[in-house]
């Protein structure tokens, strides 16, 4: 079918609309109206105040005014030992927060597993999950004292939950061809793990690890708010003190610490096929 | 050697794929099965090394009723039938000689096959196979560097390093072209023959059981309609096999059928 060139119709008209996402009209005004109802009561039960905006405004800028420029002489060792506690912190309960994810992720792969198994991994990893790191981080502190060791249990969790749970799910996406190839070779079960499962899932748990290096050493610094050790500490001493110089140099550091990690990490990952 | 008894096996709850299976080999020959998809071939090799699991029958290797073995008893007896799969199945993210050599993990502790630790013997052998499959000079690259051809010759050499009493091989050269198709059946009946391995092997193409089998068996709904001699494999037997399949044609007249394509 051609159009007439001077750009008329010819033949049958159609009437086209785009379908709505919900086809009846009452149920959709209904629940739009539902929502909307919902919002304004939350906020007026939640006295949003403009006035205290606007009281906070002046206070705001004291804080922004004493944190520029930033002073990094004052406090400079305890912001130096504290990066490298985070640092520490981060590097430790990644490495063994992987290591435990290896076994537990393996265990909660539907297609390798056993059934006992597969819901005793399912059950840790969403437990390790469905809590935050400042959770954890509050627990921990409670039940280890306050200090490095509290943040490394913390992201040790942290990392099995969400390190556990992609590597489940890629070891459930393996060709399942590789693993008969081996059974019908005679391998034994953790032969054919370790020779079949884990080349095809290693690009993923490399480049799992070098992200949730990244995201464990921005956790680490939020952790320490809450007492377990490392560059948070410090940050949160520095904003007991008023001593906002020393707290904006602390994060002008975090930032730049990040940006490096980050960038290698995203090289490590693209090297990785 | 191999034997098979009254073999069912269904999937789900399915009509059964294979219906009371009897068979058994005979001698070193390469036996070709044939028969259209769905027939039970697959389900038929796979029964044998256990890949699937059978409803009810037997399956003696030696006497040993296959059927029956678990754990180490059932890697003993699989470490001794190779295995060659239409979709190469080789664990693409190591070397060739890593995937030779993994026909070996059925003999080696699991450290050793884990580490790589490979008994000299081994290494030997895997190489002169690679020489005989004729890719020594891909021993460190990486599988999926290599072409399917290639892919299959490795999984030839995989299976052959298991030094297996019987090979079987599922459609091996399904996936390929033609000329490499060709190719990779020659070799599989030139190594075997000189190894004296029996082998069972499913093609899809009659002239090729044809012409390198020396006993053919007929498959169609999960009974053996025909076994014999190639030459005793007539147009009227393979209209059984194939009857009510869209296959019938292309199998009674491959040639035909290149030709028409050939043309413009």
């Amino acid at each position: 079918m051609t159009r007439p060139a001077d750009g008329s119709s010819v033949g049958t008209h159609y009437a086209w609309k785009r379908p709505h996402f919900i086809e009846n009209p009452f149920v959709r005004f209904g629940l739009l109206t539902l929502a909307i109802g919902y919002l304004l009561y939350a906020m007026s039960s939640l006295e949003v105040d403009l006035q205290r905006i606007a009281r906070g405004i002046p206070r705001a800028i004291q804080i922004f005014s004493g944190a520029i420029p930033p002073n990094f002489a004052a406090r400079g060792s305890l912001i130096v030992s504290g990066f490298i506690e985070s640092i520490q912190i981060t590097l430790l309960a990644t490495a063994a927060g992987v290591l435990l994810s290896i076994p537990f992720g393996f265990a909660a792969a539907r297609n390798i597993s056993i059934l006992p198994f597969y819901g005793l991994g399912r059950a840790i990893i969403i437990v390790a999950r469905s809590l935050h790191p400042v959770v954890l981080g509050v627990l921990f502190v409670k039940a280890v004292g306050f200090g490095a060791f509290a943040g490394v249990l913390t992201l040790v969790i942290y990392t099995l939950g969400f390190v556990g749970k992609l590597l489940a799910e890629a070891v459930e996406e393996i060709k399942y061809g590789q693993i008969e190839a081996l059974k019908s070779a005679g391998a034994g079960y953790f032969t054919v793990l370790a020779y079949a499962v884990v080349p095809q899932i290693m690009p993923r748990l490399i480049g799992l690890t070098m992200y949730q290096l990244d995201i464990n050493l921005r956790a680490s610094a939020v952790i320490g708010l809450v007492g377990a050790g490392g560059i948070g500490n410090t940050l949160n001493s520095a904003f007991g003190r008023y001593d906002y110089g020393t707290a904006s140099a602390i994060l002008l550091v975090m930032i730049g610490i990040i940006l490096v990690v980050e960038t290698i990490s995203g090289k490590l990952r693209r090297f990785t096929k | 050697m191999l034997e098979i008894k009254q073999l069912v096996k269904s999937y789900g709850d399915g009509q059964p794929v294979l219906k009371g299976l009897n068979f058994a080999t005979e001698g070193k020959a390469l036996t070709a099965v044939i028969g259209s998809s769905g027939a039970g071939k697959s389900t038929m090799l796979r029964c044998i090394n256990r890949l699937v699991t059978a409803d009810s029958g037997e399956i003696l290797f030696d006497g040993t009723d296959l059927l029956k073995l678990r754990g180490k008893a059932l890697q003993n007896a699989r470490r001794q039938i190779g295995m060659i799969f239409q979709a190469y199945n080789l664990v693409d993210r190591l070397t060739v000689m890593e995937n030779v050599l993994s026909g070996r993990l059925g003999y080696v502790p699991f450290l050793q096959g884990a580490l790589r630790r490979f008994s000299q013997d081994d290494i030997d052998h895997a190489y002169q196979l690679l020489q005989r499959v004729g890719l020594s000079q891909y021993v460190n690259q990486r599988c999926d560097e290599l072409s399917g051809g290639e892919r299959q010759r490795v999984g030839v050499a995989r299976a052959l390093m298991q030094d297996p009493r019987i090979l079987l091989a599922d459609e091996p050269t399904a996936s390929l072209d033609p000329k490499t198709s060709e190719r990779i059946m020659e070799l599989i009946a030139r190594l075997t023959e000189e190894l004296h391995l029996p082998v069972l092997i499913n093609l899809h193409n009659v002239a090729q059981a044809k012409h390198y089998a020396a006993r053919i068996v007929g498959l169609k709904d999960g009974v053996i309609v025909f076994d014999g001699k190639p030459r005793d494999l007539t147009d009227d037997v393979l209209e059984q096999i194939y009857t009510g399949h869209e296959e019938l044609e292309e199998q009674l007249h491959p040639h035909d059928e290149a030709v028409q394509e050939a043309a413009p």
